[in-house]
Formats: C-alpha cells, sequence, structure tokens
C-alpha cells in the first residue's frame, strides 16, 4: 500500500500535481465530451498548440504564460471564424491554417530570443511536478468556471450536439453556443498547459471523454467516465514517474490513452461490432 | 392568430432564389402540403419558414412575427438528423429536449412536461424504446422518436419535412393519426410529403417544381396534369377499385426514374 499512497503524502509536490491533475481531468471530461459530440477534435488540437507563441511572447515580455495563451487562443478561434465566414472554404482548412501559423510563429518567436530552450520544453510538456499552490487557486477557479458555465448552457449544449438546427429552431443561437463552447475549450486549454503541457492537454481533452463515448448512454455519464478516467490516469501517471522517473505528464496522457483502448477492447469483446453505417457529421448537406 | 402570411415570398440561399412569387396564408389549425421533387424547393420553404434561412424576397410572418422568434410555440421535423449514431443519448432524452424552447437555460421541467413526454412516446408507440439508447435504435424507429420529440412541443405550428420516411405501414398509421389530432387541437401544420394520398387530405395543397405549379384545395389542384408538370410522369390507375389513384414517377436529374406507388393495402 505505501508503494500506492506514500509517495502523494510524503512530498507535497506529488500531492498539488495530483490535485493539478484532478482539476485538470474535471475540466477537460466536462467540455471535450462536447469536442468528442461534435466531431471538434481538430480545433481542440489547433487550440492546444495554437496558443504556442502567445505564451512564449509573454514569457520573452516578462508576463504571466496564462495571459499569452489566453490571447492566443483568442487569436486562433477569431482567426478560424473569419475564414470561415468569409471564404467558402470549410472549418478544418481554416483550423489548419491558423493551426499552422500559429505553430511557426510560435517557432520564430522562441527562435528570435535563443535563450529558452528550456521554457519551451516547459511549454510543450508542462511542469505538473512544478505545479504551485498559487496556480492550483487559478486551476480550481477556472475548472469551477468550466463546469459551472457548461451545466448553465447544458441544454443548448445537447442541442448541439444533437443537430445544430434544432437549437436554432429552439431558440439556443447555434453560433453563439458554438462560440461559447470554443471559448470554455480555449480557457480549459490555457488553464492545463502548465500541468500537462501544450502538447498533451489535447489528449486530456479526447482520450477520457472518448472513454465514456464507448461506455456510457448518457452524457451527464460519459463526463462522470471521463473525470473518473482522466484522474485514475493523472494517479497512474504521476505514480509510475515517481518510481520509474518517467516524464510526468506524458505518463498521464499515455495511461489515458491506454485505457481508452483498453474499454475498446472490452466493449468490442462484449458486443460484436454492429454493423451500422455511422454518418459523418461533417456532411450535413442541405437538400431543397 | 395566422400561422403564415407570405406575401411575393422568395425562397433561397444567398442569391439564388429557388422557388419565387409564394403568396401564402396559413390559419390557426389550418394544414398544408408541400408536393414537389426533390430540389423543387420544398425544403428551402420549411427552413424559411422555421427561420433557418433568411426570407430571399417578399414578406413572411410567421405566427405573428418574423420567422423563428416563436421557438416555444413552433415544433419543427427536420429531413436530416446529424448525429444519431455517435451521440450518448436515450429515447426518452431526445423527446425531453422538445420542452427546452419553453423551458429557456434553466427553468426545471415540471409535471405538466413530464406528462407530456410520456404521452408523446404513447402516439408514436415506442413507450417501451424509452430507455434505449438511440443508437441502438432503426431508422423508422429513430423516426416515431423525432415525431414523437414534435408531438412533446405541444406547438401551435407545426412544420414536418418527409414525416413518413422510413416508417413502416404501422408507424405510418400512429403518425397520420396523431397528427390529425394536433390539427383537431387547433395546431397549424405543414407538411413537405412525395405522398399524394397524404396531400390530398390537407386544406392546401402546393405544387412546387422550382416554381409554384399551383396553390389550392387537394381536390383540385391534385390533377393528373399539374402532377405531371411537378414530377414529370403520371399514370393514372385505371383499376376500378383504385379509380382517382396516381403513380408517380419521379425523375431525378434525367437520370433513371425512381417509381413511388402508393401502397396496396391501407
Amino acid at each position: 500500500m505505501e508503494v500506492l499512497i506514500d509517495p502523494f503524502l510524503d512530498n507535497a509536490f506529488m500531492l498539488r500535481a495530483l490535485v493539478a491533475g484532478v482539476l485538470v481531468a474535471i475540466a477537460c471530461a466536462v467540455i471535450g465530451t462536447f469536442v468528442v459530440l461534435r466531431g471538434l477534435a481538430f480545433i481542440g488540437d489547433a487550440l492546444a498548440h495554437g496558443v504556442l507563441p502567445g505564451i512564449a511572447a509573454a514569457i520573452l515580455l516578462g508576463l504571466p504564460g496564462m495571459l499569452g495563451a489566453a490571447v492566443g487562443a483568442v487569436v486562433m478561434i477569431g482567426g478560424v471564424t473569419l475564414v470561415t465566414n468569409r471564404s467558402r472554404l470549410s472549418s478544418d482548412t481554416a483550423i489548419g491554417l491558423l493551426f499552422v501559423a500559429m505553430l511557426a510563429l510560435g517557432v520564430v518567436i522562441v527562435s528570435a530570443s535563443g535563450a529558452f530552450q528550456g521554457d519551451l520544453l516547459a511549454i510543450l510538456f508542462g511542469q505538473i511536478l512544478g505545479t504551485s499552490t498559487e496556480q492550483l487557486l487559478v486551476m480550481a477557479v477556472a475548472t469551477i468556471f468550466v463546469v459551472a458555465v457548461a451545466t448553465i448552457a447544458a441544454r443548448p449544449f445537447l442541442l448541439l450536439s444533437f443537430d445544430p438546427e434544432q437549437a436554432d429552431v429552439s431558440g439556443f443561437p447555434s453560433r453563439r453556443y458554438h462560440t461559447l463552447m470554443m471559448l470554455l475549450v480555449a480557457l480549459t486549454v490555457v488553464v492545463a498547459f502548465q500541468t500537462v503541457g501544450t502538447l498533451l492537454v489535447f489528449g486530456m481533452l479526447l482520450a477520457p471523454a472518448a472513454t465514456g463515448a464507448l461506455l456510457a448512454h448518457r452524457i451527464s455519464l460519459m463526463m462522470a467516465i471521463g473525470v473518473i478516467v482522466g484522474s485514475l490516469s493523472t494517479y497512474l501517471g504521476l505514480l509510475a514517474s515517481y518510481w520509474f522517473d518517467v516524464a510526468a505528464s506524458a505518463t498521464i496522457v499515455l495511461v489515458a490513452v491506454a485505457i481508452f483502448f483498453l474499454a475498446l477492447f472490452v466493449t468490442n469483446l462484449r458486443a460484436p461490432r454492429q454493423a451500422s453505417g455511422v454518418t459523418d457529421p461533417a456532411t450535413g448537406e442541405t437538400v431543397s | 392568430m395566422t400561422a403564415i402570411e407570405a406575401q411575393g415570398l422568395g425562397v433561397g440561399y444567398g442569391e439564388e432564389v429557388v422557388v419565387a412569387g409564394i403568396d401564402l396564408t396559413v390559419p390557426a389549425g389550418g394544414s398544408l402540403a408541400l408536393v414537389g421533387t426533390n430540389g423543387s424547393g420544398k425544403s428551402t420553404l420549411i427552413r424559411t419558414l422555421v427561420g433557418l434561412v433568411p426570407t430571399a424576397r417578399g414578406s413572411l410572418s410567421v405566427l405573428g412575427a418574423a420567422p423563428g422568434k416563436s421557438p416555444a410555440r413552433l415544433a419543427y421535423l427536420s429531413q436530416f438528423h446529424q448525429s444519431g449514431y455517435i451521440l450518448p443519448i436515450r429515447v426518452v432524452d431526445v423527446v425531453r429536449m422538445s420542452r427546452y424552447a419553453s423551458l429557456g437555460l434553466l427553468a426545471r421541467p415540471g409535471a405538466e412536461d413530464q406528462e407530456l413526454v410520456d404521452w408523446a412516446l404513447e402516439q408514436m408507440d415506442v413507450v417501451d424504446l424509452r430507455g434505449e439508447p438511440m443508437r441502438n435504435l432503426s431508422g423508422g424507429q429513430r423516426q416515431r422518436v423525432y415525431l414523437a420529440q414534435v408531438l412533446a412541443h405541444r406547438a401551435d405550428f407545426i412544420v414536418l419535412d418527409e414525416p413518413t420516411a422510413g416508417l413502416d405501414a404501422g408507424g405510418r398509421e400512429r403518425y397520420l393519426a396523431a397528427f390529425a389530432a394536433e390539427l383537431h387541437r387547433g395546431a397549424a401544420l405543414v407538411t413537405a410529403t412525395h405522398d399524394i394520398g397524404e396531400a390530398i387530405e390537407y386544406d392546401q395543397v402546393l405544387l412546387l417544381a422550382r416554381r409554384v405549379v399551383a396553390l389550392g384545395p387537394g381536390a383540385v389542384v391534385l390533377t393528373p396534369d399539374r402532377l405531371m408538370e411537378t414530377f414529370g410522369i403520371v399514370i393514372r390507375d385505371r383499376h376500378e377499385e383504385h379509380v382517382g389513384r396516381f403513380t408517380i414517377a419521379e425523375r431525378s436529374h434525367g437520370s433513371p426514374q425512381t417509381i413511388e406507388t402508393r401502397p396496396p393495402t391501407e
């Protein structure tokens, strides 16, 4: 038992890391559920990585990284919305363009500064073991905010996942609630990058929620499973990193993805794959 | 209050007007069937009525206001549902969604909401499926659930886009009875349909072929000549028992014809 608990009791930094990871897991499971259901993985990915130039610029200017990440996320969402609305290009093209531009800009900023390769590693892979109490507080507030807004907007979010037009006809403008959803994804990314890093926050956004989608028949249950999978991954990942001296945040995400494949394996054993066609949400064709 | 008041209405997307010059009044409790081939403008008109597509030309008022301004009073069945398969959601949750337009963001559903949901499930004979995940349902079962969702809305104005798609004979019967009752309750009804036998029961029929072919009572409007104009090919059924029945052969984009016949027994 000591092997499983003591690292967290004997080391304050391990306990803080665990709390940080669980907070990230909660926010990611709630908003990641909608990312998975609505097929928004690509914009989630783009947001997670597109915040890089914002963070790099903020560090260069001596400002909090979180502030830079927030600016980067807003530029990302605004850019994607602009390109999608002003051209006939599909949103994934718009997302791809912005994604590449932001990533390139981030690398340019980092290379111009020359001096902070260590910082870059911290941005990409997080510093979950270096989480401060102050950071924990910020994360707790952000997580409560994400959960509260998602609870208030539960009906429009559900309608949006069911059918955006149904949301519009029901009096919940789909564009407005889509933007709100994107802002929550952005907030989650901004808050989570310090712990799991920009490369891996995406994994926390997808893997636990995707596991929930495999196992649950209700959205609330899907979120709950997501929280459990995310928290369990954090615990197991931290434990592994403590005993085997491997990178903490990467291990956490690996565990989360491993749990997904385990769930996939188990559900396939239980019920042989149904011969059902899966509708592609991208081709919601309009027929007059 | 009038359900639809349209004058010189043109519907379409952006610059492209699909159908122009629609003059139309549907009173409260009135019914209108939209008949035409795929691409004739039925769905575009329907999507304009519910406020999903802005009015391209002319004037249109729905339930005494601009389209889309009365969500609690309008129920809409779309032709396609984007999710269906991936969403982890139960039948009863789908039907409950219809109450959101009245409840708004936060109001708790009351006993009346629950009763409406139960009643609607019963109307479409899907009570046994209430706890089933949607993704386990067949296409026809799913369509029944979507129709139950519309019923549970308890709307003043109901707009249906091809409601019988995928329904079996039993489902169709349930549908016809339930929506006849909705009309009787005082709701107005607009339905896009390929089913001439159903359309003829409506107060008014609007024949569309990227223009208004005819508008009027079904018995007047649904003549072989007009159906010919609308669909391309009409075969009149001369068999004594089937007098007045038509078989319509749709010409879709000039390619091989799809033939739609009415079910032999009703």
